[in-house]
């Protein structure tokens, strides 16, 4: 096997040595500025990596044929040979997320007004996988209640039924991916998470925006003891870790909430919302500040214009592009963050289905993963859940920084 | 003249640049030969690709663009498609880069005769020590107050005009056949930039190093070239030695560039003794925290006349101009308002008040908000202070934009973003008229233009101050311009007013020292006028030793 | 050098300040408590008496700014009050009090230490490697190289930590059991069992912090060979090397040190969830069950403990800054 390796990978630098040499007098302007800038070092990157794709698809096909694969074919692939079935899963599930963030793209190259098709045209792949999965993920959240089988907290008889839906090995077709220790469908459990966890994580992101930003905006254009009033007060407040200090206060509104469990989740949102509204607060104030030096926004201050034109009309616009980006970040992390504490098991409660919850109740299973893949996958189901969304938000984030910081690179 | 193989040799140089990935030619097809000794001037406004053909010449190119086509060479060694080694080993060492911003290019990290002796000790020119008695050596030459010492230290500790002198001093280092000067006084101020220039001109024809001289100030260029070669959007529009060039262009866009500076309008007379001035400035002192910024200020500006306010950065004149717009309320003195005495700042002044002050700016980007449209940027001033509404506004701002010569048909709707600078500062202008203001206070306004589109506005605002006897006050360090509009001329200094009096007396000698200094450091057109101040004057008494003096006396 | 020493004293007396304002807060928190402590302890079915004997214990019928200092005077000497947990209840029932509390501060003082060293293990690998894949993407911007790192990053960044950790738990102690998935760690264990049994938690820590640490070094570099004198440094025909060497990395000193300071300071964040899943024996664990019986003096302590090394960290970071600061090093 190694003298297969040698060859595809000494074969491969002579052809991307050769490639290098011999392109330069072939093919249109740009291409020989690419290949000159690419270099031969850089060309043998993009073939190991076309390599790495071309295997893959083989192996998928081999796969999809009943994985049985020809010796030689094993000896070469180094992926035919293993037996893993999440290495399977985890490349047959970036594949078919490449292959749908291409179709999609396309798609919406063709599609739409030239505005967006431009937007398309200049998006990498991963931004437009980012847009495709957030639509996938929204689409889910405000139809959960259609999509999902069976209600949250409907309570069946058989409980921990195996995922699967295979009688034989204590499973059940009306539950494909099992149920749990009461005896709740877990499919539509992890269909009602992305409401619950996905919505209040939106809602504690804008509750967030609301007061960091319009405080921000006012600290920028009043300026003086205000501004030095709520700097000190934010200071003090980001002095303390952000999931440290959330999980002191949930302590003291656990005891105030008492029976009413509901109430936690209530407190929990604002308690975050108001935690994170510290960095909003620092951003919005920084980019305020930048407009407020700007002249147009002296000549409508020395017009005589109100505190809401001035905020409204001439910071507003001109604050979009960073607060949308901004956006993005914080919905991350406060979306972590409430699926870090309700994993801890201080965050939203039962009986609403939420991922973090599910990933602490679901996470001794890991350790069936021998005998039992499906079911160790559960709680990397519900894990993994979370870091889709925030994987595809950050990608969607990354690119609309990039292009907004235009050409820098 | 082409007997030899020149120095530098450029045939059909194209270079484009790739703007999210559409390709913008930047050089198109430009040839240029230098040869031993010779300095070449390359002149253009922003945007004519001189830096790019600068840099082309050294074979380097920015991020972004690229060589597409053409032929460069450096005494017979092809460049365009030399190594890095090959280049590495002419760079520093046989060409050699003089940036405009000399404080940013200098490591913040590391002492300035640090940096110095790198270049000869890389390319084994010669070792350290040697390398930096020879740094001593340079920056007499060059006139550095404190040669033996000013080395040893840091960049931020070192004024930007000297700092200037020994990033030219580190170009000298290796003694290299040709150097390129990319507009290296351009953040200067006037005092500073013409000792910088004396020192340049000196130790370029002490080695007879061959130079490209990159600047946008045809006077500048007048002083420094044998030759000059003007470029348009990546063209080339002519070449010629100095002399012919000044006096016979023979393009018409060269003649243009030339004509600009023979716009003069006609000085009106003194207002009347006793007439009531439109603002007047008594005494007016002010700080920015604890830092003096203006110390006992007083000046008049009267209804229909331009009061140019110069001086070099630092001066005091944008502050005196905050002052009377309020922003900044001075610790004693008032400003006056047809007599009327204005509160201090701008939050207490009622609407009345605020719509007689209004202001132009510098630069006309930050001046209008990105997002809002043209109708609405006009509009709102209109709307704010004389209560139009509907189509009674729409009306007043067409009637604006055609005062401003903008077809109101066409811009009505746009953005901003989708103008040139000139048509940015021309409805920076009309925001100002929309209010119907008696003073306008014009702050650099032309400053960040390209000469043609700023004899444009400036064009229009004296005929609009014509139509409607307007008061200007013109905030400039340019005395060509205040030459250009101005009817009277205040000099300030460190925050005080130094000189004051009617364009045509301050013009004529005999004045304050400084005012003097100020007015014979301004670069004219012709090529030996720098010769000839450098003899009436000797070199000691220009730049910055001349003010220390001053200062001294 | 007389004005960067008063900087530095600012910057002290600055987060001495910050520490204080801190520890109000967290006092002020944790009174906002309904009731107060005693009711908290005992439950709703109390009786006064037993509830009377609590507060008189603990100092309760004291005014609040009196309890403050009382607080803030016994932490500074280590002493942190007593733990609820380890209260005996029955003791109140009658009329005597004083009964055998347990002492957060002994309660703290071994976890402590598990954590120091959790946290340090994974310092030592994250820095090195992340600094220098950080340093190597800049120079390599654009190439695949770059392009595989960023993705790489950004999706570890995304996940929540506890999403690494299980992945790592599947693939290291139960696919291929070459690590425990449990970190039992007790006192008097050798160093070597230790670090195995920290394996797994430090390794988590190490993708987070990484991710992080990497993609901050690069922009800082990014940002760094954008500046003129880097371009002044290549035109006078210096090699690449030599540029990053002289001219780059003096000046990337103190970007790149705010960034270590920061992500160790983002560490104790990460491990809090991290411990939990391991069932590491340290402070974030103690933290969260102490968080769930509402055993406030714990909870007090230990968020007390965070907050002085995060914001100890972030002084770190400023001073070195202003330390390697050329302008600061040498006024004029």
């Amino acid at each position: 096997m190694l003298t297969q390796l040698a060859i595809w990978v000494g074969g491969g630098f002579l052809a991307s040595l050769a490639l290098n040499r011999a392109l330069p007098g072939l093919g249109t302007g740009r291409v020989q500025d690419w290949i000159k800038n690419t270099g031969t070092v850089g060309m043998f990157g993009y073939y190991i990596l076309a390599t790495v794709l071309v295997l893959l698809v083989d192996y998928y096909v081999g796969f999809l044929m009943g994985a049985n694969m020809p010796e030689w074919f094993k000896s070469i692939s180094l992926l035919g040979s293993t037996r893993l079935p999440f290495l399977a899963w985890l490349l047959h599930g970036i594949v078919m997320f490449g292959v749908a963030g291409f179709i999609f793209r396309a798609l919406g190259r063709s599609v739409g007004t030239e505005l967006s098709r431009k937007m398309f045209r200049q998006m990498p792949i991963t931004a437009s996988f980012g847009i495709l999965t957030i639509l996938i993920y929204v689409i889910v959240a405000v139809f959960a209640d259609i999509i999902a089988p069976y209600g949250q907290a409907e309570v069946f008889d058989r409980i921990n039924l195996l995922p699967g839906g295979n009688p034989d090995l204590g499973g059940d077709p009306s539950h494909p991916l099992g149920t749990d220790q009461i005896g709740r469908d877990l499919l539509s459990r992890l269909i009602f998470g992305a409401q619950n966890t996905v919505g209040i994580a939106f809602v504690t992101t804008c509750l967030a925006f609301f007061i960091g930003a319009s405080l921000g905006f006012l600290a920028a254009t009043l300026g003086g003891w205000f501004d030095q009033f709520l700097s000190r007060i934010v200071d003090m407040l980001m002095a303390i870790p952000q999931l440290i200090f959330a999980l002191l206060l949930m302590t003291i509104a656990t005891a105030w909430a008492g029976s009413e469990r509901w109430l936690i989740t209530i407190y929990m949102i604002l308690i975050i919302a108001v935690l994170d509204s510290t960095r909003v607060f620092r951003l919005s104030r920084a980019v305020g500040m930048n407009i407020v030096v700007m002249d147009f926004f002296e000549a409508a201050k020395l017009r005589g214009e109100n505190l809401s034109y001035l905020v409204f009309r001439e910071i507003l616009p001109n604050a979009y592009a960073p607060l949308l980006a901004e956006f993005g970040l914080r919905f991350c992390f406060v979306f972590l963050t409430i699926a870090a504490l309700s994993f801890l098991g201080i965050g939203i409660q039962p009986p609403l289905a939420d991922w973090g919850t599910m990933v602490k109740d679901l996470s001794q299973f890991i350790n069936f993963a021998a005998f039992s893949p499906l079911t160790a996958a559960l709680p990397l189901l519900a894990a993994g859940a979370i870091a889709l969304l925030t994987v595809a938000v950050n990608f969607v984030v990354d690119w609309m920084l990039h292009r907004s910081s235009g050409l820098k690179e | 003249m082409t007997e030899k193989e020149p120095l530098v040799r450029i045939r059909n140089l194209n270079i484009i640049g790739i703007t999210d990935e559409t390709e913008v030619p930047i050089i198109n097809g430009v040839d240029l030969d230098l040869h031993r000794g010779e300095v070449i001037g390359l002149i253009g406004e922003s945007g004519a690709g001189k830096s790019t053909l600068g840099l082309a010449a050294m074979g380097f190119t920015r991020d972004g663009c690229h060589i597409r086509g053409g032929e460069v060479t450096f005494d017979g060694i092809d460049l365009v498609d030399a190594g890095p080694e090959i280049r590495r080993e002419l760079l520093g060492k046989r060409i050699a880069y003089v940036a405009q911003s000399a404080a940013a290019s200098f490591n913040p990290a590391h002492r300035i005769i640090r940096q110095h002796s790198e270049a000869p000790m890389v390319h084994s020119v010669m070792p350290r020590q040697q390398s930096e008695e020879d740094a001593i050596d340079l920056y007499n030459r060059l006139r550095l107050p404190n040669p033996e010492e000013i080395g040893f230290r840091y960049p931020h500790q070192v004024s930007g005009g000297q700092l200037q002198r020994a990033m030219t001093a580190m170009a000298m280092s290796c003694r290299p056949d040709l150097i390129i000067f990319d507009e290296p006084t351009t953040a200067l101020d006037v005092t500073t930039q013409i000792e910088v220039l004396a020192a340049i001109r000196d130790i370029v024809s002490q080695f007879n190093t061959a130079a490209i001289y990159i600047t946008h100030d045809l006077a500048v260029v007048a002083q420094m070239a044998d030759r000059i070669k003007v470029l348009f959007r990546g063209d080339e529009v002519e070449e010629a030695a100095t002399g012919t060039m000044m006096k016979s262009p023979k393009e018409e866009y060269t003649k243009s560039l030339w004509a600009v500076r023979s716009f003069q309008r006609k000085q009106k007379p003194l207002a009347k003794k006793g007439e009531v001035p439109v603002i007047s400035l008594q005494s007016v002192t002010a700080a920015y925290a604890t830092t003096p910024v203006l110390r006992e200020v007083s000046f008049d500006i009267h209804r229909g006349r331009t009061v140019a306010v110069v001086g070099e950065s630092g001066s005091g004149k944008s502050t005196a101009a905050r002052c009377i717009t309020g922003l900044l309320p001075p610790l004693s003195g008032q400003v006056l308002n047809n007599g009327n005495p204005l509160p201090a700042s701008f939050r207490q002044r009622n609407r009345e008040q605020l719509r007689q002050i209004q202001m132009i700016y510098q630069m006309a980007d930050t001046a209008l908000n990105p997002r809002m449209k043209i109708s609405e940027i006009i509009g709102r001033p209109v709307e704010f202070y004389l209560g139009l509404t509907g189509n009674e506004k729409k009306k007043r701002v067409f009637q604006l934009l055609e005062q401003i010569e903008l077809d109101p048909a066409q811009y009505y709707n746009r953005l901003p973003t989708e103008l040139s600078g000139g048509q940015k500062q021309r409805i920076g202008i009309a925001r100002a008229l929309a209010a119907e203001p008696e003073f306008i206070i014009c702050d650099e306004v032309t400053s960040a233009l390209d000469q043609l589109v700023a004899e444009g506005i400036l064009k229009l605002l004296a005929k609009l101050q014509d139509q409607m006897d307007l008061a200007y006050m013109f905030i400039t360090h340019d005395l060509s311009t205040v030459r250009a509009i101005a009817d009277e001329v205040v000099v300030m200094k460190d925050g005080e007013v130094v000189e004051s009096g009617a364009k045509n007396k301050m013009f004529k000698p005999p004045h304050h020292p400084y005012t003097d200094l100020l007015l014979s450091s301004v670069p004219e057109m012709d090529e030996n006028w720098l010769d000839e101040l450098l003899d009436q004057r000797g070199v000691e008494n220009i730049g910055d030793a001349a003010v220390s003096k001053m200062a001294g006396n | 050098m007389a004005g960067i020493g008063l900087i530095i004293i600012k910057r002290l007396g600055l987060g001495l300040l910050t520490m204080l304002m801190v520890s109000i807060l967290i006092f002020g928190a944790v009174n906002l408590l309904p009731g107060d402590f005693a009711q908290a302890i005992l439950g709703q079915g109390a009786t006064p008496e037993a509830v009377q004997a609590i507060r008189r214990d603990l100092g309760l019928d004291q005014p609040l700014v009196e309890r403050y200092f009382t607080w803030l005077f016994g932490v500074l000497q280590g002493d942190f009050g007593n733990s609820f947990a380890e209260l005996n209840f029955s003791s109140y029932g009658g009329t005597t009090a004083s009964a055998n509390f347990g002492s957060v501060a002994d309660k703290l003082a071994p976890r402590f230490n598990n954590t120091m060293f959790l946290a340090g293990v994974t310092a030592l690998f994250a820095v090195p490697v992340s600094i220098l894949i950080g340093v190597l993407a800049a120079l390599y911007r654009n190439s695949i190289f770059d392009r595989v790192a960023n993705i790489t990053t950004l999706t570890s960044i995304s996940s929540p930590e506890f999403f690494l950790a299980y992945i790592l738990i599947l693939i290291l102690a139960v696919l291929n059991p070459i690590l425990p998935s449990l970190s039992n760690i007790y006192d008097g264990m050798d160093f070597a069992d230790r670090l195995e049994r920290s394996m797994l938690p430090a390794l988590t820590l190490t993708l987070v912090v990484t991710a992080h640490m990497m993609r901050m070094t690069r922009a800082a570099i990014i940002n760094l060979l954008a500046s003129p004198f880097i371009e002044m440094a290549r035109l006078k025909g210096l090699s690449p090397f030599r540029v990053i060497l002289f001219h780059a990395l003096p000046n990337a000193l103190a970007p790149i040190i705010n960034v270590v300071a920061l992500n160790l300071a983002f560490l104790i964040t990460g491990v809090v969830v991290v411990e939990v899943v391991f069932v590491y024996p340290g402070i974030g664990q103690l933290f969260v069950d102490s968080v769930k019986i509402r055993d406030i003096p714990v909870v007090q302590a230990c968020c007390l403990l965070f907050a002085a090394a995060y914001i100890l960290l972030n002084l770190t970071a400023d001073i070195m800054a202003i330390l390697s600061n050329p302008r600061l090093r040498h006024p004029k």
